[in-house]
């Protein structure tokens, strides 16, 4: 059905023109929040007002798996599709969604008013099965069970660990206002940093030894540096709140319990590196985290936090909130940049890179939201303090994702050095069900799994790296001996084939040939030679991709292929 | 896949830029056109004329053997026969034996004054240099023109008197070496496709502003940085008023003015009165956009002006050019690298045609024909009796048509023109052919006017002959022959070469003006040995690159831009200028201002570009309409529409669009069926003879489908 | 004034000024790079990695279209892991892709000593061909996606903005604006997009009558439906290379 009345487009659409190209997505957002999805005169009356070829408008849309140039129901039901979902029952869930609403739906709610999606992870494994439902006036995600039971809203997410520093404000049901941030100690770093020169607060943070907490672990002061030595401005700093690595959900949980922290830590980072505008970008399918952002900014604007002469001093900065469209991508540094400027979200070849030629072509810092959350700790109890937590070459704490199989999952912050095996079996409570540990994905689906012979690998960038396993975001999901390995293998392959933008060839190809050979191993029916396949996609992938994706989208099943050697046997018969 | 039997590269049959082509060949088929990344005009881009509209060559309309009309015709009751039904087909030697015969004994009869040729500024320079060699040596004759009267020719006398050389002054490629340029009276976009590509880059990638001054939102508005809309025909007031700021914030270049230029004085009184606001009231352009363009102008490092037919095709076409000109002296931004003058040439080689003499009043090389020791130099050269050339200048292709009948112009040769659909006022142009004792029509197709003609001589086309075109920043450039001729068909050269030793004969002339030419490359070295321009350009040395005139030498590396030291009348000289209106403005019987132009599919008259597959993504004549007219005409977009002048009316679609503006619509002139110049009005520029094409007064009316000539053809299309 | 830096490409001394991709300072000692996406008249995207080299100390191959020279760089353009990622590529291009009109790619795959039939049971990308306009035709089941049509469409040469992509991933096709017809576009047809087109994916219409079968004189007789194509679509017949 096309709706060729576009006066409610026409309406809002000076507003955005105004901005040009960067505001495509929010407007393409905009029209199907009117819509329902984007039809072709809407997309052109977009195309004429923010003077982008028409094509592109298109090229954007088609790229973005929350955009629809094709009608879809008024309802939409994503089910998530990822692993930690998967152990949860989330295959039974879809079924029982679509047939339910096949059953019931009678002659006043034709079938195209609901549309039931397979979504990528929704960033909710710890309410394993997740869903997200969006509807013209409401939006809400959580576990099945607790949307089907009548109460309508997500349970509490469990905090755990040995300290809360990073969590402090988290748990509590509600997000931290301004006021409890500020009763807890809040808005003082900034304070503090705002009194010394932007050098001094670099060099704080590079004492300190912090590495982004996003999965590159690059050290977060030298980044800072760099971009602060550009002498060509405007100067941009990005949060990256495109949390989408399966199995990972910390920047969720921050952003909806303690907004604050995040807001102090760009704002301390802006004033580092000299940038006066800033945006966040929160990932698409995050709808509630991005309402509690905004209220967040909200506040500290009234607050005199955010915007002119912050706090009195000669110190300016604007941010401006972005939701992403559905695309883990997006989470790339550079394929995040092409997004906000309203692009396809490709990730750009480096160098140059970010602090150099950054966003909108200019120097941009881009951090995580946990590695910006870490800033105002480091500022306000200086680098020696921080140094004290974690170890030697891995300072500080760090927040992991825990889920799949075990009896507590949540969120954990830890200082770096503990056990894989403390923390599962001693802070979250051990295999659920009485089962027995068979592995633990580690770092996400860009990870890779570590067997029980790997338990003992100490939690730290370091430690990890001395067990063959990355540290990623944090992510540590766990399956009992009862689940299908090949089951498992599948769906990551399935994931970077669905997510794989397509630029380069060894992940646009490589992507889609491992998912075929994951499909015949799941059918039980493998080639000779598929082995010998995979070893050369993972070489060629890992080897020659343009981006981190390309480059990590096989490391999960080649794990699997060293610690499992017996699944990638061809059974006879 | 296929492989091609041989790749030829030569030079493009359609517009002025002068892209290279590769022609593939299959089995005498071009099947394919590619350019070299490398080639210098084009780097390897082309337009849609270009990659794909060379299958006008393989029509089957073709003509491929010589014709003569199965009726006899007589002037005053001249008919046209467009069809192969009328003709007979007969052979070379009969043909070319009765033309002979007949434009002898007119001449015998009528002598000088009753002969006249159109020459072509799609053939190439030697079949110009050739046919103007044969009326002027043969029937002593200077009535010789071609279209480029019907385009630049007001360009061309004002670039002569003001600084004696009248092609661009620039390579057009040296854009990117602009600050500023200003665009007037051109949509390059869809005449010179691929000179805007050019100027595209160099505001996207060089940082380039763009001042546009066209009555039309051309497509490079999009890319402007200012846009003066100005009304049709007010050129000289918003280029004056430009001048009048620019002296008066002292903006201009005193140090140029002192040692490069002449007559100041009385150009800066004359601009006097050009004030921004009055200025304001005669073009509808806001005075601010004018004080702002001029000094963006004024103050850019470098600028240049580029301008085509909308400046000179107009009653004060001369002084429109002049007003530009002005500009250029007053800043110095000419001579210099990036700064300059530059007339956009329409046609392949219409630069290439009036070099090599196509025109009335110059022989090759702007040579005066009433300059006596000129005149004498090309009499030894042609083996002429001294004093033996006319030297009284000749008519011009408008004066010809006008001075058809008794006592008048009797015959006329058309080698490749179609004026039929080129002349303004085509009712008038059509009586005036009736007139005509005895035509001939030298063409590929029984074009509009060669339907008139008695005798039809299968030409080819680029494709199947050697020689040279010039384009429009004066590079002259190989063609090569790709196929064999088509049929019986033959170069232009050689037919001109070998009528021209019959009519030697029946005129009983022995002492031969040379006619013996093995190759194109000796026709070019004769020209050169007259034309110093062309005296270093020799066909070994355009094998790969061609040379930009002027190549004054064998060693001479070609001229990339002109004036450097020097202008070839010595100083600069300005010319005082007044406001003149438009020879004929709207009112309430015809309420509407007509310009026409030209659109990205098609070519001028259309005789090849209708008889393309070219012709299917644009087949039928549209009339752009202003939404605000649109609303006051009750005309809704793929309207029919009645479009009526005081010369005569057409009918065809109207498309309603901010490409023009209020009061003013626009009709492509391509189209026979609903021929634009039906419509225009011959009315010249005194000095350079030149119609008023740009301007005249119409009135619309809606009428039903069935009025439109092809209300079939309809083909949506999304570009622009 | 350039500075001129000094490398060693597969143990072969280069001096090279400053600026120079490693593909161009290979080629200034006669050492071929394979390329596939690059086009001297297209910017440069580094995404078919066909060129990627090994530089000691880098922890990925590196693509030599892109990646300038630096300093006592040492490279091999011929090691064991360049091979095989190249090796790879092009079996998985020819599991993907018809490359029947892909002359270079198939003598690349020659070089390579590349299967073909490397990857059985897969995927590849078919689309029906577009036959919707007099001027070329556009097979998709051809396109390798190097992306020059899109640039030269775009900033590269044309600024016409006529084509973009749709979809992403594995199933990204080139496409007009929610798939209407050339036409329709702003597409201006001139063609630059055929011009660099590496596989036959764009081709001139003519070309493809007499590849199809037709004489010089049957394609000059077409009637207009005929030349304009129309929007139903002729399936391609798909042969393996």
């Amino acid at each position: 059905m096309t709706d060729p009345d576009v006066s409610r487009l026409l309406e809002i659409l000076p507003v955005y023109a105004k901005q040009g190209r960067p505001a495509l997505i929010p407007v393409l957002q905009k029209a199907q929040e009117i819509y329902g999805y984007v039809s072709q005169p809407a997309a052109a009356a977009i195309s004429r007002a923010l003077r982008i070829p028409l094509a592109e408008v298109y090229g954007v849309i088609e790229f973005y798996s929350l955009l629809y140039s094709q009608p879809v129901g008024k309802t939409l039901i994503h089910v998530c599709n990822d692993p930690a979902c998967a152990v949860a029952g989330a295959d039974g869930v879809f079924k029982r969604m679509t047939k339910t609403l096949e059953f019931h739906l009678d002659q006043d709610s034709p079938t195209r008013e609901i549309t039931v999606e397979r979504a990528p992870c929704l960033g909710l494994c710890e309410h394993a099965p997740a869903l997200l439902i969006q509807s013209p006036h409401h939006v809400i995600d959580g576990a099945y069970e607790d949307l089907v039971s009548g109460t309508s809203s997500r349970h509490r997410t469990k905090i755990g660990g040995t300290v809360s520093i990073l969590t402090a404000n988290c748990g509590k049901g509600h997000p931290a206002s301004l006021e409890e941030y500020q009763q807890n100690g809040g808005y003082l770093a900034i304070q503090k940093a705002l009194q010394v020169q932007p050098e001094a607060v670099i060099q704080e943070v590079k004492t300190s030894g912090l590495v982004g907490r996003g999965g590159a672990a690059f050290p977060t002061g030298i980044k800072w540096e760099g971009c602060a030595r550009e002498p060509e401005y405007p100067h941009y700093l990005v949060c990256n709140a495109d949390e989408a690595e399966p199995g990972t959900f910390k920047d969720r949980v921050i952003m909806e319990d303690d907004p604050h922290r995040i807001l102090e830590g760009i704002l301390i980072a802006a004033y580092a590196i000299g940038a006066e505008k800033g945006y966040m970008y929160i990932r698409g399918e995050y709808v509630y985290p991005y309402q509690v952002m905004k209220t967040a900014l909200d506040e500290a604007r009234k607050a005199y936090l955010i915007g002119e002469h912050i706090l009195g001093t000669d110190f300016s900065f604007e941010l401006e909130l972005r939701r992403g469209a559905g695309a883990y991508i997006c989470g790339e540094e550079t394929a995040l940049f092409e997004s906000i400027e309203g692009k396809r979200g490709f990730p750009r070849v480096k160098p140059p890179f970010p602090t150099r030629k950054g966003l909108f072509g200019k120097p941009t810092v881009i951090n995580n939201v946990e590695t910006l959350c870490n800033i105002p700790v480091i500022i306000q109890h200086g680098a020696a303090a921080y140094r004290q937590m974690g170890t030697e070459k891995s300072p500080g704490t760090k927040l992991f994702c825990l889920s799949g199989d075990i009896n507590q999952p949540g969120l954990y912050e830890i200082p770096f050095g503990m056990t894989l095996r403390e923390m599962i079996f001693q802070l979250a409570g051990g295999i659920r069900n009485q089962g027995s540990f068979q592995s633990a994905l580690v770092g996400g689906a860009a990870g890779a799994f570590a067997s029980a012979n790997q338990l003992d690998a100490p939690l730290s960038f370091e430690g990890l790296r001395s067990f063959n396993l990355p540290l990623g975001s944090g992510v540590i999901t766990v399956f009992d001996d009862s689940r299908s390995m090949p089951d498992i293998l599948l769906r990551l392959a399935h994931f970077f084939k669905e997510e794989s933008c397509g630029k380069c060839y060894p992940c646009q190809m490589g992507t889609q040939r491992q998912l075929e050979i994951m499909e015949r191993m799941a059918e039980n029916r493998l080639l000779p030679g598929d082995t010998e396949r995979l070893s050369d996609l993972a070489a060629t992938m890992t080897d020659a991709s343009l981006c981190g994706l390309g480059q990590t989208a096989s490391s999960a099943i080649s794990s699997a292929m060293r610690l499992f050697p017996h699944l990638f046997k061809i059974m006879e018969g | 896949m296929i492989s091609p039997d041989s790749i030829t590269t030569t030079t493009c049959p359609f517009c002025g830029v002068g892209c290279t082509l590769q022609l593939h060949i299959r089995d005498q088929f071009i099947y394919k056109v590619t350019s070299p990344f490398d080639s210098i005009v084009n780097h390897g881009n082309l337009c849609v004329k270009g990659r794909f509209g060379y299958d006008y060559v393989f029509n089957r309309e073709r003509i491929t053997t010589p014709m003569i009309r199965k009726t006899p015709q007589k002037p005053g009751s001249r008919v046209p026969a467009p069809t192969l039904e009328d003709w007979t087909s007969i052979t070379w030697e009969e043909a070319l034996e009765l033309v002979a015969d007949r434009l002898a004994r007119i001449y015998q009869r009528d002598g000088s004054g009753a002969m006249a040729v159109y020459c072509c500024a799609k053939a190439t320079n030697e079949d110009n240099y050739l046919m103007q060699k044969m009326y002027r040596t043969l029937f002593r004759s200077n009535n010789i023109d071609h279209c480029t009267r019907l385009c630049h020719a007001g360009s061309v006398v004002a670039l002569q008197m003001a600084v004696g050389s009248s092609a661009m002054s620039n390579t057009a490629s040296e854009v990117i070496h602009n600050d500023v340029f200003i665009v007037t009276g051109s949509n390059v976009t869809e005449n010179h496709p691929i000179i805007a590509l050019q100027m595209k880059a160099a505001i996207e990638k060089h940082g380039a502003k763009l001042i546009v001054v066209d009555p039309r939102r051309i497509e490079l508005v999009n890319y402007a940085t200012l846009w003066l809309p100005e009304k049709p025909g007010t050129d000289v007031a918003v280029f004056s008023a430009m001048a009048h700021v620019i002296l008066q914030e002292k903006l201009y270049n005193q140090e140029f003015i002192d040692t490069r230029t002449e007559n100041f004085a009385s150009f800066a009184e004359s601009m006097e009165k050009f004030t921004p606001e009055f200025a304001e009231i005669i073009s509808g352009v806001d005075r601010e956009l004018i004080i702002q363009a001029a000094r963006m102008y004024a103050t850019a490092k470098n600028a240049a002006i580029y301008w085509a037919l909308g400046i000179p095709e107009s009653v004060h076409g001369t002084d429109n050019a002049l007003s530009l000109i002005n500009l250029a002296l007053l800043t110095g931004q000419i001579g210099r690298l990036g700064t300059g003058l530059n007339p956009l040439r329409g046609q392949n080689n219409v630069q290439g045609a009036s070099d090599a003499g196509a025109m009335p009043w110059h022989y090759p090389g702007y040579q005066r024909v009433d300059q006596e020791e000129i005149a004498r130099k090309y009499e030894t050269c042609w083996n002429i009796e001294p004093g033996g050339l006319n030297r009284e200048p000749g008519l011009t292709t408008t004066e010809i048509m006008s001075a058809v009948g008794e006592g008048g112009v009797r015959s006329l040769y058309i080698m490749g023109e179609n004026p039929m659909m080129s002349e303004p006022n085509l009712n008038h142009t059509r009586h005036q052919m009736e007139q005509l004792e005895f035509i001939v029509a030298q063409d590929l197709f029984i074009t509009e006017s060669a339907a008139y003609a008695d005798v039809f001589l299968p030409a080819v086309s680029f494709a199947e002959k050697d020689g040279t075109f010039t384009n429009t920043d004066r590079r002259v450039q190989r063609v090569r022959r790709a196929i064999d001729p088509i049929g019986q068909a033959r170069p232009d050269w050689q037919i001109i070469c070998d009528l021209a030793l019959r009519i030697e004969k029946k005129l009983g002339i022995t002492q031969s003006s040379g006619w013996n030419f093995q190759d194109p490359s000796e026709v070019l070295a004769e020209m050169g040995s007259l034309v110093p321009e062309y005296r270093g350009v020799k066909y070994d040395r355009i094998e790969k690159v061609g040379l930009q005139t002027p190549v004054p030498d064998e060693s001479h590396p070609g001229t990339p831009y002109l004036f450097r030291d020097q202008f070839p009348r010595g100083r600069g000289k300005f010319h005082p200028l007044t406001y003149i209106p438009s020879a004929e403005l709207p009112d309430e019987e015809y309420p509407m201002i007509l310009t026409t132009g030209r659109v990205l599919e098609h070519w001028h008259g259309g005789s090849m570009t209708r008889r393309s597959w070219l012709s299917d993504l644009f087949p039928e004549a549209r009339m752009e309409l202003h939404p605000t007219d649109a609303t006051r005409f009750g005309i809704h977009h793929d309207d029919p529409v009645r479009v009526t002048s005081r010369r005569g009316t057409i009918v065809l679609r109207a498309s309603i669009t901010e490409k023009t503006t209020p009061g003013v619509v626009f009709i492509p002139f391509h189209f026979a069926v609903a021929a634009a110049n039906i419509l225009t009005i011959d009315a010249l520029d005194p000095l350079a003879k030149i119609p008023e094409y740009k301007v005249c007064a119409v009135n619309i009316t809606k009428v039903t489908e069935d009025e439109l000539p092809d209300p079939g053809s309809h083909q949506p299309r999304g570009r622009y | 004034m350039t500075e001129i830096i000094s490398l060693t490409i597969d143990s072969i001394p280069v001096s090279v000024p400053s600026g120079f991709t490693i593909l161009k300072a290979a080629e200034t000692v006669g050492i071929q790079i394979p390329t596939i996406c690059f086009h001297e008249a297209c910017t440069s995207n580094a995404l078919c990695r066909i060129c990627v080299v090994e530089v000691e100390g880098a922890r990925t191959l590196i693509p030599a279209c892109v990646a300038q020279v630096s300093e006592g760089m040492i490279v091999q353009t011929h090691s064991d892991r360049v091979q095989r990622a190249r090796r790879t590529i092009l079996e998985m291009l020819s599991s993907t892709v018809d490359l029947t009109d892909s002359p270079e790619i198939l003598a690349m795959m020659n070089d390579y000593h590349a299967d073909p039939e490397r990857f059985p049971e897969s995927n590849p990308r078919e689309f029906d061909l577009l036959d919707d306009n007099p001027m070329y035709v556009r097979d998709y089941s051809k396109c390798i996606l190097c992306w020059r049509c899109v640039q030269v469409c775009a900033e590269d040469a044309q600024y016409t903005h006529a084509i973009n992509f749709s979809q992403r991933g594995f199933d990204t096709r080139i496409d007009t604006f929610y798939h209407i017809t050339l036409p329709e576009t702003t597409c201006v047809f001139c063609g630059q997009c055929v011009a660099v087109c590496p596989t036959g994916a764009l081709k001139p219409k003519r070309q493809w009558l007499l590849e199809t079968g037709y004489s010089p004189i049957e394609i000059m007789s077409l009637t207009r439906s005929k030349r304009n194509g129309n929007k139903s679509r002729i399936q391609p017949e798909r042969k393996l290379p």
